[in-house]
């Protein structure tokens, strides 16, 4: 008889042993989901919060600059000036356009603001970074492609070829060999004393180049040792960058030169959407949420804590209000966007109401969050003993007072714990809004309640539509930064419970 | 009666019904000896009375410890706490009757051969009608049965008369022949005794009055008993 | 009052040896109380007098407590419940359309099994009742109201030291005082007491008993306790109920000495099968 009970409870520690195995190997995989969720996106948007833009020497031409109309003057012109002063042996328009279109189209901006700020500048010179491009931004993060610099081991004999644009690289060695020896390989660029020129191939049996930075018509020939000359590979090839050889030579010259500036990017929490990734800002989304979810709290907040404190405690029981009840969990579970669809209907198609502002929007999440803060501030009700409610109504406290002075205020955790709940879903929800209009590209920070806004988890979903690279980091940088604004929403909730709980 | 919740409470009554009807029996006993010893002169008969005598005081308080016992651990309301009440107070009266018997029996040792059969006939006669007054007694008791116990309240009434006649016969022998003082005092001291027992019985017949109706007997016992004011003188006495 | 003959042995005290007067303060004509369809209480009538005790006992589910949340209205929280009958306090119907319940719980205080004191300071405790019945003019008639409750609840030495801290961090048997204290505090004439020393240990509860001994001398008091000898040691009235109706009532050395119905005897003696 003992044996058998021997075997069965060996065989209950063993089962527990398996139950509590499952349940640590389960939350260990969820913790391993999202710790690598996490970091995937922490490592892809760290980026979009750093911006680089280059010290630039500009010369305020008072011709550019009415000082009538500050604002309207040609700053665009004088950086691109400034700038290609700063490569004077860039020639011709395309190499000149090149070497421009490595800057912003807003990095104007700061020497525009300077400008403004203090007028007595027109005329002077003075030194503005200015804000570069998205390709060149990403090229110097390392996100186009990677760039290796090694010292040439060999030395290198460079010589122009007549009649044509182009050069023959030979080490020892001519021809194949030459290419083993040098360590080169096709697309490498070679830089020298003078200038740069990327390896082709093999072209006639000698080892081709063309340049990149041309150097001078008297050049004709070079010998460099070894150590003078060095190889800038490229993983990426250059037809399939934006950033081609030549620009990326002149970045890797400006950076060697100490002119690149590496800075936290303000901007990103400043300025609203836009087109050129490096000028795109998740302001407007910010303030849009935050508007958004202010109509859809205070909508839903009173109407919620009202509707619970009356179905729990003043509601005749009956068939009808357990209809109610009923219909409001459901409503809990009601898939978003139906709201949307709600909110398309009756607030725009019926009442007219502004499209894509923060008035509808937070109409249709104060609708979606509303069952959520009835049921839950319902429960924190009922948690209340009744024997609190016994006691003050057998003072002689009338059925309100004893509600609203003493139920509610012990209730009081479980509705803020409810509430912030609420809140922290209003501030993620998405397809509701896009229903609305919320998807539209609004650059403007929004203004008030009833002007075109976006909100961040749209302005997410947006930017990870786009196809530039640039805005990869951004929609990654935007969802930390929404997952911040979350946690620290749910940290105020465990705070305020904590803080609210009273024992009796 | 139906039964206690806690069968160990109806346990402890029951047990002190069994001593009391114990004692009941063992003083029942003693008296019917007590008397047959008295008038057959049996002195090694009168002398087993003596001796049980200490039983019946180790009976009684064995009662009275267990009744207390009772009442510290059940806290015994109405009925219960009258049962207890009356168990002591009839155990007490039954020890009185045990030593009225044991006096009795002492007596034995004085008799002698010249005394005239009417007075011992007398005394014997009260000593019976003291003995069905105990033994009705009893019965009332284990029965719960309260106009029984009325009966023989109201009954002793005849003891009360009988012993008063006695004692005016023992007083005129006295008169008589100073040489039958000293034995006719011992059969007073017999008819005494028998007098009282009727006595302890009319009181036991009170509490199971009160055990039963849960209030005491509101009249008065009638006291026939008029010997107190006798006096006997040897010129016209009030009560020839 | 004449009290009506009844199948029921109701014994109305004529002359109740424990009371200094003969008044009633509450009473009940053909009380019957239903949960939905189950009958608690069946045709119930009793005289309850004031400056007095009056225990209810009875095994669970007899309607005791049922009754005792009727005086008070208290049954009134419960949508199932219905009571029909004559309950008077004062010689006025409780159940009369014009009756205030909020007054009428003022003047007829509870205290439950449970100590349940608000979960505020003890002062905020006592100080409830009066702040919302208007009975205190200021700050300072407020403090005098809490301090005589206080005191008159035996609790006043134990906390006036403490009044800002919560009342639930007294102890079992303090939190009832102090409930009791609540009570006293809207300046009721009846208090009604449902098992107040079920959850207390002895030397509490002998402590509220001693209490209740003090406040009878003021207040009418109805008691329901399960212990009986509580019942006899505390009160000068009994009630006995049985499965909705009162079987026996009288005075308490009567009725734990000599009680006239067996059921009351079965009851008391503990044989009740």
């Amino acid at each position: 008889m003992t044996e058998v009970r021997d075997e069965l409870v060996k065989k209950r520690y063993a089962s527990e042993r398996r139950f509590r195995f499952y349940g640590a190997a389960a939350l260990i995989l969820t913790a391993l989901f999202l710790a690598v969720l996490l970091i995937d996106t922490v490592i892809r948007g760290i980026p979009a919060f750093h911006e680089t833009s280059v010290e630039v020497d500009v010369n305020v031409n008072a011709a550019d600059v009415d000082p009538a109309n500050l604002p309207g003057g040609n700053y665009d012109k004088m950086i691109k000036e400034a700038f290609r002063a700063e490569f004077p042996e860039v020639t011709g328009r395309a190499n000149q356009k090149a070497l421009t279109a490595l800057l912003s189209t807003g990095g104007a901006d700061a020497l525009r603001s300077m400008v403004i700020a203090d007028p007595s500048i027109i005329g002077k010179t003075v030194t503005v970074p200015v804000l570069l491009g998205a390709d060149a931004d990403m090229f110097l993060k390392g996100q186009l492609t990677d760039q290796t610099i090694a010292p040439g081991k060999a030395t290198l004999h460079v010589a122009r070829l007549e009649g044509e644009e182009g050069f023959v690289l030979t080490g020892e060695k001519t021809g194949e060999e030459a290419e083993k020896q040098l360590g080169l390989a096709t697309g490498d660029v070679v830089r020298f004393q003078g200038g740069a020129v990327r390896v082709t191939g093999m072209q006639n049996g000698y080892l081709k180049a063309d340049p990149v930075l041309p150097p001078d018509a008297a050049f004709s020939t070079g010998n460099f040792d070894a150590g003078q000359w060095d190889i800038v590979s490229f993983s990426v090839p250059q037809a399939n960058r934006r950033i081609n050889d030549n620009q990326a030579l002149w970045l890797d010259k400006l950076k060697q030169d100490g002119r690149i500036e590496n800075s936290f990017s303000w901007r990103f929490f400043q300025a609203g959407d836009s087109r050129e990734p490096e000028l795109a800002g998740i302001r407007g989304a910010l303030v849009g949420s935050l508007l958004t979810v202010l109509v859809a709290i205070s909508l839903a907040l009173p109407l919620g804590i009202a509707s619970a404190v009356y179905l729990e405690e003043f509601a005749p029981k009956n068939k009808w209000t357990d209809l109610i009840e009923v219909n409001i969990n459901n409503l809990a579970a009601v898939p978003s966007i139906i709201f949307g669809l709600l909110g398309l209907a009756v607030f725009l198609n019926f009442f007219g109401l502004p499209r894509s502002a923060p008035l509808v929007g937070g109409l249709v999440l104060a609708l979606l969050v509303l069952p959520t803060i009835i049921i839950a501030s319902r429960a924190a009700l009922k948690a209340v003993p009744p024997s609190i409610t016994e006691a003050a109504l057998g003072v002689g406290a009338s059925k309100q007072q004893a509600v609203f002075q003493h139920v509610l205020p012990l209730a009081l955790p479980g509705i803020m714990t409810g509430t912030i709940l609420g809140l922290a879903r209003a501030f993620g929800e998405t397809a509701p809004l896009l229903m609305i209009g919320m998807i539209a590209f609004i650059a403007d920070v929004p203004q008030g309640f009833t002007s075109a806004a976006t909100v961040l988890p749209v302005q997410v979903f947006l930017w990870s539509d786009l196809p530039e690279l640039a805005f990869k980091s951004k929609t990654a940088a935007a969802i930390i930064v929404l997952l911040v604004v979350l946690f620290a929403l749910n940290a105020i909730a465990i705070y305020l419970r904590k803080r609210f709980e009273r024992r009796w | 009666m139906s039964e206690h919740i806690v069968k160990s409470y109806d346990e402890d009554l029951s047990q002190l019904r069994t001593m009391l009807a114990q004692m009941g029996g063992l003083v029942e006993q003693q008296l019917d000896d007590a008397i047959y010893a008295l008038t057959r002169r049996d002195t090694a008969l009168a002398d087993r009375v003596i001796q049980n005598d200490e039983r019946v005081d180790v009976l009684e308080r064995e009662i009275e410890e267990k009744a207390i016992l009772t009442i510290a651990r059940r806290q015994p309301v109405a009925r219960d706490l009258r049962e207890i009440m009356v168990a002591i107070r009839v155990s007490s009266d039954l020890e009185r009757i045990g030593d009225l018997a044991k006096n009795t029996a002492k007596r034995t040792h004085a008799m002698s051969d010249q005394l005239p059969r009417k007075l011992l006939v007398g005394v014997t006669r009260m000593g019976r009608l003291a003995q069905v007054e105990v033994k009705n007694i009893l019965d009332a008791y284990s029965r719960s049965d309260a106009d029984l116990a009325m009966e023989v309240w109201r009954a002793d009434e005849d003891l009360d008369a009988l012993y008063n006649s006695i004692f005016r016969e023992l007083l005129t022998y006295m008169m008589e022949d100073p040489r039958n003082i000293s034995l006719c005092t011992h059969l007073l001291f017999g008819a005494k005794n028998m007098e009282r027992v009727g006595d302890h019985a009319t009181n036991i017949a009170e509490n199971i009055y009160y055990l039963v109706h849960g209030k005491p007997l509101s009249e008065g016992r009638p006291k026939k008993d008029v010997t107190s004011g006798m006096r006997g003188d040897i010129e016209g006495s009030d009560d020839r | 009052m004449n009290a009506p003959v009844h199948h029921q042995t109701l014994i109305t005290p004529a002359h109740p040896k424990a009371l200094a007067s003969g008044q009633f303060k509450v009473t009940a004509r053909d009380v019957d109380v239903y949960y939905g369809e189950k009958q608690a209480i069946k045709k119930l009538s009793i005289d309850i007098p004031d400056r007095a005790v009056s225990a209810f006992i009875g095994p669970s589910g007899c309607g005791k407590s049922t009754f005792l949340r009727c005086i008070n209205r208290m049954n009134d929280t419960i949508p199932t419940c219905k009571v029909t009958g004559l309950i008077d306090v004062d010689k006025r119907d409780i159940y009369d359309p014009n009756i205030d319940v909020v007054q009428l719980r003022a003047k007829v205080g509870m205290v439950f099994q449970k100590p349940n004191p608000f979960p505020k300071s003890i002062f905020e405790n006592v100080a409830y009742g009066p702040r919302i019945h208007g009975l205190a003019a200021g700050k300072t008639e407020l403090d005098e109201i809490v301090e005589k409750s206080l005191r008159k609840a035996g609790l006043w030495e134990e906390a006036k030291d403490r009044l800002a801290q919560p009342g639930t961090g007294l102890s079992g048997g303090q939190q009832q005082r102090l409930c009791i204290a609540r009570a006293i505090a809207v300046n009721p004439e009846v208090i009604l007491m449902d098992e107040p020393c079920s959850a207390l240990d002895p030397i509490a509860t002998a402590k509220i008993e001693e209490l209740i001994d003090e406040l009878r001398q003021n207040y009418c008091i109805v008691i329901v306790t399960h212990s009986m000898q509580q019942a006899a040691r505390v009160s000068q009235l009994t009630a006995f109920f049985h499965l909705g109706t009162l079987v026996e009532y009288g005075d308490t050395n009567e009725m734990f000495t000599a009680p006239q119905e067996k059921r009351t005897q079965d009851y008391i003696t503990g044989r009740f099968g």
